[in-house]
């Protein structure tokens, strides 16, 4: 027990506990900000030694977390899904699995950012330009932006006509030479490489055009519905 | 009352100071107990609220630490689902734990609560040489790996919980996103997987140490375990019974 005189035995006694945790506290609350970058650094080791013991499919060392905001992750029938384009458009359209897939291919390789900081580089992505869904469907005058919906109940976001038009934003049914898998948004999602990943919506099943753009899932969170990668969200 | 205790202790200390430098150099041999024949002696290492405060955090680490590789690792993810239900899970599990650790902290024993962590604060000559590989360095009631654990558990949880919130807040509103808050959380993660399966060894698996599962389940220990083991720690209840017995 502590006692006001010391035994001599114990004068070689120093406080370090205190100091220790307190040096730990505060270098963890650094990566906070420099996280980063130290993510980035630790990479470079991490990552070949989890594909090295095998570890590559079980662990996410390829950059991807699978997030999702319903409480099952919708399943793809190929009889019966369907992608709808509606809304100001002169023809509506609903497209199979095997429509979509007669539409010109474009493939494009590209880094994908995920707000929350995690980034997988050269992801190929295959699939069809939204412009060349458009065509069939022919928007109105008035259509200036585009809602996708997802088969994930509530989640939707937008794109403005111009952005939606840009050269890289594909809807892929394809991630790296394989068809999108179930947790990456399977038959078809949404890849806009220029925006945070909330923006390439998953699971697209309906696009409606619209007069007025609509906040996203997440916009409706508080974060920018133009999310420029290190141009939004505070960056 | 304390100058009294302080003079006797300091007194006291003659026999146990046997154990203390002169006798390291030569391996210390536990001193036999000397009630043998009546079956072993035991001693009190931690009481019902340092018990309490390690199994509420054991248990908490474990339902965090499943939920969480559910939500974190992607072939888990994809076959359990229920996203939002697992991160409530998850969620409600650190909210409970910390309220716990709290309760059971400020409503239990804090003298017993403040004298652990002043032994945990605390690292003298012996603890160095037993951190530089010498584990025949005599020690008190926790050695000086159970001190280093203790310290990066504690600053763990702070970090995890710091982080977590954030991660909370963050799907709530961009302005609590951080660079590094997932990143901080995974590292914590892995590092406290190797430091619960070093942990995990000690208390169960590695004969020589096991027997301190009996301390931190049932609060007491073999006295001469805790004498092999704990040296100085005995050497203070030999001092603390012969001041009693006076």
């Amino acid at each position: 027990m502590a006692t006001p005189e010391q035994p001599r035995e114990n004068l070689g006694q120093r406080r370090l506990g205190r100091g220790a945790f307190v040096g730990i506290v505060a270098a963890g609350v650094g990566t906070l900000f420099a996280g980063g970058a130290i993510s980035r650094a630790t990479g470079k080791i991490t990552r070949p030694l989890a594909d090295n013991l095998g570890l590559a499919g079980i662990v996410p060392t390829s950059g991807w977390r699978i997030y999702t905001v319903a409480s099952t992750m919708p399943r793809f029938d190929p009889a019966t899904w369907r992608l709808t384009v509606g809304g100001l458009v002169e023809k509506s359209l609903s497209l199979s699995y095997a429509d979509v897939r007669d539409l010109p291919r474009v493939q494009q390789v590209s880094d994908f950012h995920c707000v929350t900081g995690w980034i997988v580089k050269n992801v190929t992505w295959t699939g069809v330009r939204i412009d060349d869904v458009l065509k069939h469907a022919r928007p109105t005058a008035a259509a200036t932006a585009l809602n996708f919906v997802s088969s994930e109940r509530p989640y939707e976001d937008t794109l403005t006509r111009k952005q939606a038009a840009l050269p890289d934003v594909l809807l892929a049914y394809e991630l790296d030479g394989k068809p999108v898998p179930r947790e990456h948004g399977a038959p078809l999602r949404l890849v806009i490489p220029d925006m945070y990943g909330y923006k390439s919506v998953k699971w697209v099943e309906q696009i409606d055009l619209v007069d007025v753009p609509e906040d996203g899932y997440w916009e409706q969170r508080g974060y920018d519905r133009d999310a420029w990668i290190g141009r939004s969200n505070g960056a | 009352m304390s100058s009294a205790t302080g003079s006797a202790t300091g007194s006291a200390t003659g026999p146990a100071a046997g154990h203390l430098p002169g006798a390291t150099p030569t391996l210390q041999p536990p001193a036999p107990v000397a009630s043998a024949a009546v079956g072993p002696r035991y001693v009190r290492r931690f009481t019902r609220t340092e018990r309490s405060l390690h199994w509420v955090h054991a248990a908490a680490f474990f339902v965090l630490l499943g939920s969480g590789l559910v939500l974190y690792l992607p072939p888990l993810s994809s076959a359990v689902g229920r996203r939002p239900f697992v991160k409530d899970v998850h969620w409600w599990t650190a909210v409970a734990w910390a309220a716990a650790m709290i309760l059971v902290a400020v409503l239990g024993n804090r003298r017993a609560v403040a004298r652990t962590a002043r032994e945990v604060d605390t690292f003298d000559a012996d603890d160095a040489r037993f951190l530089r590989g010498n584990l025949n360095a005599p020690q008190g009631r926790f050695n000086a790996g159970q001190k280093v654990n203790v310290i990066l558990t504690a600053a763990f949880a702070v970090l995890f919980a710091v982080s977590g919130a954030l991660l909370w807040l963050g799907e709530r509103d961009h302005a609590f996103r951080l660079a590094g808050t997932v990143f901080l959380h995974d590292a914590l993660m892995y590092v406290s997987l190797v430091v619960l399966v070093g942990h995990l060894y000690l208390a169960v698996i590695y004969p020589r140490t096991r027997h301190a599962m009996r301390g931190i389940t049932l609060g007491m220990v073999r006295e001469d375990w805790a004498r092999e083991h704990h040296a100085k720690w005995v050497a203070e209840l030999d001092a603390e019974a012969a001041e009693r017995d006076r």
